[in-house]
């Protein structure tokens, strides 16, 4: 489904991205982990065409995304869950949740989302959606892009700063959607999580990927990852 | 020499010295009014190349300075030299009061409320009794300087003014390379650093503000002398435009940017104005196209092609 | 005859009408730059002279193509928010990646051109626009006689201000404009065009300009300064209200221009003035603003 080959991206000056490679196939959910500064948010952000200089392949069902604008990007299907979780503070909880353009047929509809997310139904009276918690906003800002019928989703470090019961509300979730068929990218640097959702793990290190460890085969590579990730 | 690197002390040599041989070969007048409005385009600088804020309303202080030594040497017949101090101490105090209710904005709002400032001040002028109205105040008397040298003579007058320029000049240029200066740069750089470390920001940037003010208000006044007469125009905001305008083209933050600025804007004027409104659309056109492609201006694209800092 | 304050009351309505006309205008030039300050960081010096092309294009459309002052209210704002567009995506977009600075300073340049051009052209003397026949005439209150046609400039004022406040608060349009005000890049990572409402949001905020030119034209004469008179004292309206807020900016814009009719009656001398002064009392006591967000 997405195909990333030789993908280097800046920021100004500065070189980030050296060529990544890898792939992720329809259904799966897989997970890019590596240390802080690794390249791994400027890869998701690269394929969502918000880095402003990139070079390179980003081959999304056979269409070349490299050099198109973000909002073209997105109504090929892709969607994008930032690290900071980009909830607007001058919009309400519902404005935030329909803000998202359908991009495609195929998303869920506003009650099997409150299905999936009956926190967020119980607050979407609430004015401002800053006000939220940090475990809400996180599921606001996966709950709004199942809406818009895109099929690949980019989540950039879901479980960052939140409470063990929140992980594991947002594991489940994980697998839920990928239950219903969606592609899931994850940038993830607890690899105690992204063991129990994805398919498959590559490492990034200094802009390059530098392996791949399917999930069924991580106890055989434990000593790696732990001096990969320097845990 | 007075801090300047050695590519600026040629430009200032090379400078001064234009500045004694032009009245031989060029109208003294037209000079005059070129050197009050590049001390006025220093001021400016000061502001925004040094300590980076857009002041949109100096013709406040200008014009005010404009009238005060007006009125000074006119109806109490001070010296020359005492209207222009008054004028720049005018200046000065009207910056504190303004420049207080400003500083604590930066960028856009402190141009904005600078803008609005000054406007306050237009109004003020057009109502005041000691302004003369629309018709300012005129057959302002050049007198005697020192009570002996007859400034009448458009020489002696030049030579008055010319020094007024370079003093002011050379003491913006102690300023900025004084250890106030280096504060002022760090605040540009980083102003939060520089809270930080203990400095009361907006105490630093107000005295460059006042500073400012007060060479404008030294202009205005030198330029009601020479011209004999101080009117509303000095105040409206379209001198303020004008300033802008002038630092803009001849190079923001540089140092000999605003003189040569003042040279290109004055001359230009000066040819124009027989078009009537084609000075205001040229200025403007002038602005966006600086804005668009220019930004460095004549002086920074010079000092950009000879990397040397100018 | 009713005297309040030792004023008397026809006088008194009288002015606090005048100064709500004048409010009616600072407020739609004021929600027109805040609209344009929220989504494109750009203080729009051109603003008066986009008011000013807006009566003119209305006195042409009946000079040259014989259109009437009802058409006009809707096609100057179309043609001239046109325009607005056109310099939006030739001069201003290009302004977006440099210090917000540039962009006063290009908007500054574009007031002078546009002003000096129609200066040149039609001089400074003002062309008639006739009150359209159905508005003029006053209305008898019994307290006082009411124009019509300024009843009708304040009503006017009043809809549109309040329409463009809905629309930006109640609908989804506006939340996804009030989104890009927050975090562009993300509006348009979820697929929105975001460069496009960015032109037309400035295209809209030019075309109320505009809109505010056409209920100008038969109170003012139509002439080349008469953005310069408004635009100065809209921007301390701006000051004032803070550049947060929609609704804020309507507020004070109707409220100084009462508070300016009212200062008229009282004292005169300071009318001109009195805005500049409520100016320096806000930012002595709150110097974001009436409405402004503490940055």
């Amino acid at each position: 489904m997405l195909e990333v080959k030789g993908l280097n991206a800046w920021y100004g000056e500065s070189h980030i991205l050296h060529g990544i490679d890898f792939e992720v196939r329809e259904g799966e959910v897989v997970t890019l982990l590596g240390r802080n500064g690794a390249g791994k948010t400027t890869t998701l952000k690269s394929i969502m065409g918000l880095v402003p200089r990139r070079e390179g392949s980003i081959k999304f069902r056979g269409a070349e995304l490299v050099r198109l604008m973000p909002h073209h990007i997105a109504r090929h299907g892709i969607a994008f869950c930032p690290e900071e979780r980009g909830i607007f503070g001058s919009l309400s909880v519902t404005e935030n949740l329909l803000l998202p353009p359908v991009v495609a047929p195929g998303g869920l509809g506003i009650d099997e989302i409150y299905t999936l997310f009956p926190n967020l139904k119980e607050r979407a009276r609430t004015a401002h959606g800053t006000r939220l918690s940090g475990g809400e906003q996180q599921m606001l800002a996966i709950a709004r892009i199942l809406r818009t019928g895109a099929k690949l989703l980019l989540l950039d470090e879901p479980t960052e700063g939140l409470a063990p019961v929140i992980v594991q509300q947002i594991g489940r979730t994980i697998r839920e959607i990928k239950a219903r068929g969606f592609t899931v990218l994850l940038v993830e640097q607890n690899f105690r999580f992204a063991q129990t959702v994805a398919d498959r793990h590559y490492v990034v290190e200094h802009g390059r990927v530098i392996d791949m460890i399917p999930n069924h085969r991580r106890e055989a590579s434990m000593d790696k990852l732990h001096e990969y990730l320097g845990v | 020499m007075f801090g300047f690197s050695r590519p600026q002390s040629i430009a200032f040599l090379a400078m001064v010295a234009l500045i004694a041989v032009c009245p031989y070969v060029l109208y003294p007048v037209f000079l005059m009014r070129v050197l009050c409005f590049a001390l006025f385009a220093c001021a400016f600088n000061l502001m925004i190349g040094y300590v980076g804020l857009l002041s949109f309303g100096q013709a406040a202080f200008f014009g005010m300075g404009s009238y005060v030594s007006a009125w000074t040497i006119k109806f109490w017949h001070v010296d020359a030299v005492v209207a222009i101090l008054l004028g720049g101490a005018t200046g000065a105090v009207l910056g504190l009061f303004l420049g207080y209710l400003a500083i604590r904005r930066s960028g856009i709002y402190f141009a904005m409320i600078t803008l609005a400032l000054a406007q306050m001040v237009y109004f003020f002028c057009v109502e005041a009794p000691f302004t003369g109205g629309e018709d300012g105040i005129q057959q302002v008397p050049r007198g005697h300087l020192f009570g002996v040298i007859n400034l009448n003579n458009d020489m002696a007058m030049y030579w008055v003014v010319a020094a007024v320029f370079i003093a002011g000049f050379l003491l913006i240029h102690r300023i900025i390379h004084s250890p106030f200066g280096q504060v002022l740069k760090a605040i540009r750089e980083n102003e939060p650093r520089a809270t930080s470390l203990g400095y009361r920001t907006d105490d630093y940037k107000l005295i460059a503000f006042i500073l400012s003010c007060m060479l404008s208000g030294v202009a205005g006044g030198t330029k009601a002398i020479v011209f004999g007469i101080a009117t509303l125009t000095d105040v409206h905001y379209s001198t303020s435009g004008e300033v802008v305008l002038t630092t803009l083209l001849g190079g923001l933050g540089t140092v000999f940017g605003p003189v040569v600025g003042a040279v290109v804007v004055t001359s230009m004027e000066n040819y124009l104005a027989q078009f009537g409104s084609w000075v205001t659309v040229t200025q403007g056109a002038i602005f966006v196209l600086c804005v668009l492609a220019f930004r460095r201006g004549i002086v920074g694209e010079i000092g950009a092609a000879l990397r040397l800092g100018l | 005859m009713i005297m309040i304050f030792g004023i008397p009351g026809p006088l008194l309505f009288g002015q606090l009408l005048l100064g709500l006309i004048n409010g009616a205008f600072y407020a739609m030039l004021s929600l027109g730059l805040a609209i344009i300050f929220g989504m494109l960081n750009i203080i729009n010096f051109a603003h008066g002279a986009l008011f000013m092309m807006g009566a003119f294009a209305a006195w042409m459309l009946l000079e040259y193509a014989g259109i009437g002052y009802f058409p006009a209210l809707i096609l100057a704002p179309l043609i001239i928010g046109a325009f607005g567009i056109l310099l939006e995506r030739t001069l201003i977009s290009r302004m977006y990646k440099l210090d917000h600075l540039y962009g006063l300073l290009l908007t500054f340049g574009l007031s002078l051109v546009i002003e000096g051009l129609f200066r040149n052209y039609y001089g400074s003397s003002g062309l008639p626009y006739q009150i359209p026949k159905v508005l003029q005439g006053a209305t008898n209150l019994g307290f006082m006689y009411l124009p019509n046609y300024r009843a009708w400039v304040v009503a006017a004022a009043l809809v549109v201000c309040f329409s463009t406040w809905a629309i930006l608060e109640k609908t989804s349009l506006g939340a996804k404009l009030r989104a890009a005000t927050e975090n562009a890049p993300l509006v348009q990572a979820f697929g929105v065009d975001v460069p496009r409402v960015i032109t037309l949001t400035f295209g809209g905020g030019v075309a109320l300009a505009a809109f505010a030119g056409v209920l100008a034209a038969p109170i003012y004469s139509v002439n080349p300064d008469m953005g310069d008179n408004f635009i100065n004292t809209v921007f301390a309206v701006v000051v004032i209200g803070g550049m947060g807020s929609i609704l804020g900016a309507i507020l004070t814009g109707f409220g100084l221009g009462v508070i300016e009719g009212l200062t008229k009656v009282f004292y005169p001398q300071a009318s001109a003035t009195v805005v500049f002064l409520v100016m320096v009392i806000v930012l002595l006591t709150m110097p974001h603003g009436l409405f402004g967000k503490r940055a």
